[in-house]
């Protein structure tokens, strides 16, 4: 039985065929439309290597029936950086040394954006540390990501300002 | 993973009939059970996908000053609405220590009801385990069962019951309201999960095709100032509690009138401590008084394996608890979620800094 889903996959809409159900979110992106920043690292919702925005929200892609997300607007690490330059929590970090290996890093980005636009954390790098647990890095760079995160998070909120004056 | 088929129905009378089907599954946000069909533990013919299902994505305020909470909402959106964590701190403080962001994000309140045990045999399909084969036995027993249950096991399954959401749940009395063949009906979330007994593999009081349509909490006011939820965990952040407690008080003129309580990680299913509410039900909420209610709620507590210590930790872990909830529900919750370690100010420790 073919299933025929459409997204809208970092701005563009992609309508896809699939031959079968078990399809995740993640293979699917992966997989089908050969986008493979995304990473793959346990496929069982630990490790946090999947994460993209679904509808502005960080989930675990690895963990999502792409079936059940027809006609979801997906971000994934491909669609952050505009006309070559780096998004803010891309740019902050290199500036902070926030990995080492790099395989978890396109989750941990995804992740440190979310975080960002649920505003829970604020400037609080412990907030930070527990909001983004989710996400492991096993060359263990967690500092910089923690310093990359709360960085990001000031130069976006003076964008922000900025824009709005 | 095996496959299956998927379908999407319009309606709820749709989803039963589709769901009623022997071998058939309900999917919402899907965060355990893909995870459970990529392991081969469970293996649908078919998938009832529920998201779309109207009406089941509301927080309500109820005339009685309750709320209802529909089966899709997430428990982040849960968690964070305001509105409720100010009536209901326990309970998002709970959903907060619970998983990850991305799962919070995801998981939805009717899955966290019914997600299954982490029992690290019930997750391999290669041990006998008489929860996902009945009959084949239990490899935990003589196996690594440390962070198995004390309380309401049986000879033929020791495993606990996951969830943190439950356990304030239960201890403020939570109604689910379901729906099924036969039309809706409501039960008590504390009827809801079975006891093993020789059955594990009956884990709720559901019939084919039921549908959890939401959860209902009665008006809590009295209890909103004194209310905490304590989890241990063997890290920090993103796991399971090997104890937890959930503590609610009404305290007036020194004294406290009423008490809910419940414990997670120890037991087969959320665990109301009726006995530890009794004790401190027209007692001065004082250090004798948590003793004592500690004593009584794990009054019936026995090893099942290596995990007699799991016997006074939870009692460390209730007295703790109802400490803190005496103390005052806080403005803002600890930026550890349900961490014993949140109150303690550790700022010798270099790396480690807790603001609450």
């Amino acid at each position: 039985m073919n299933f025929s889903i459409s997204l809208i996959v970092n701005g563009e809409r992609r309508n896809v065929e699939l031959d079968d159900p078990r399809v995740t979110l993640l293979d699917l992106l992966r997989e089908r439309l050969h986008l493979t920043g995304t990473k793959k690292g346990c496929d069982r919702g630990q490790c946090g290597a999947c994460t993209v925005l679904v509808n502005g929200r960080r989930i675990n892609s690895c963990l999502a029936l792409a079936l059940s997300h027809d006609g979801a607007e997906i971000l994934t690490i491909e669609g952050l950086a505009k006309g070559g330059e780096l998004h803010p929590v891309q740019a902050a970090f290199i500036e902070h040394d926030g990995f080492q290996c790099g395989f978890c890093t396109p989750g941990q980005i995804m992740s440190a954006i979310g975080l960002i636009q649920e505003g829970q954390a604020g400037d609080d790098s412990e907030r930070v540390r527990e909001g983004m647990s989710g996400n492991l890095c096993r060359c263990s760079a967690y500092r910089g990501i923690t310093e990359a995160v709360l960085d990001a998070q000031t130069r976006l909120a003076k964008a922000h300002r900025r824009d709005a004056a | 993973m095996k496959t299956f088929d998927y379908v999407r129905p319009a309606t709820i009378s749709e989803a039963i009939a589709a769901a009623a089907v022997p071998g058939s599954a309900y999917l919402a946000a899907g965060t355990n059970l893909l995870d459970l069909m990529k392991g081969g533990i469970t293996r649908p013919d078919r998938l009832v996908d529920v998201t779309r299902l109207p009406g089941l994505d509301r927080i309500e305020r109820l005339p009685d000053g309750g709320v209802r909470i529909g089966a899709l909402v997430r428990n982040a959106d849960l968690a964070n609405d305001a509105n409720f964590a100010r009536s209901y701190p326990a309970v998002a403080e709970a959903l907060l220590s619970g998983a990850s962001a991305q799962l919070r994000n995801a998981a939805t309140v009717g899955g966290n009801l019914l997600q299954r045990t982490r029992c690290g045999y019930f997750y391999d399909p290669a041990s006998a385990c008489n929860k996902r084969a009945p009959g084949s036995g239990c490899d935990a027993r003589d196996g690594e069962n440390r962070l198995h249950a004390v309380l309401g096991w049986s000879e033929s399954c020791i495993a606990t019951h996951p969830s943190d959401f439950c356990v304030p749940l239960v201890a403020l009395d939570a109604v689910v309201e379901i729906e099924g063949r036969s039309g809706r009906r409501e039960i008590a979330l504390e009827d809801l999960h079975r006891l093993p007994g020789s059955t594990p593999e009956l884990e709720t009081r559901l019939a084919p095709g039921d549908l959890i349509a939401a959860v209902r909490l009665p008006a809590e006011a009295a209890f909103a100032g004194h209310a905490r939820y304590l989890k241990l965990r063997e890290r920090t952040s993103y796991a399971f509690a090997v104890v937890s407690a959930a503590a609610a008080l009404d305290i007036e003129g020194g004294r406290i009138r009423q008490a809910r309580m419940a414990l997670g990680g120890v037991a087969p299913k959320p665990w109301r401590a009726r006995a530890a509410e009794e004790v401190l039900a027209d007692s001065a909420p004082d250090e004798t008084a948590f003793r004592r209610a500690a004593e009584a709620a794990l009054a019936d507590a026995r090893p099942s394996g290596d995990n007699a210590f799991k016997i006074e930790l939870a009692k460390r872990i209730v007295a703790r608890t109802l400490t803190l909830a005496a103390a005052g529900t806080p403005e803002r919750l600890p930026a550890l979620p349900a961490s014993p370690f949140s109150s303690i100010p550790v700022t010798s420790i270099p790396g480690a800094h807790h603001d609450a």
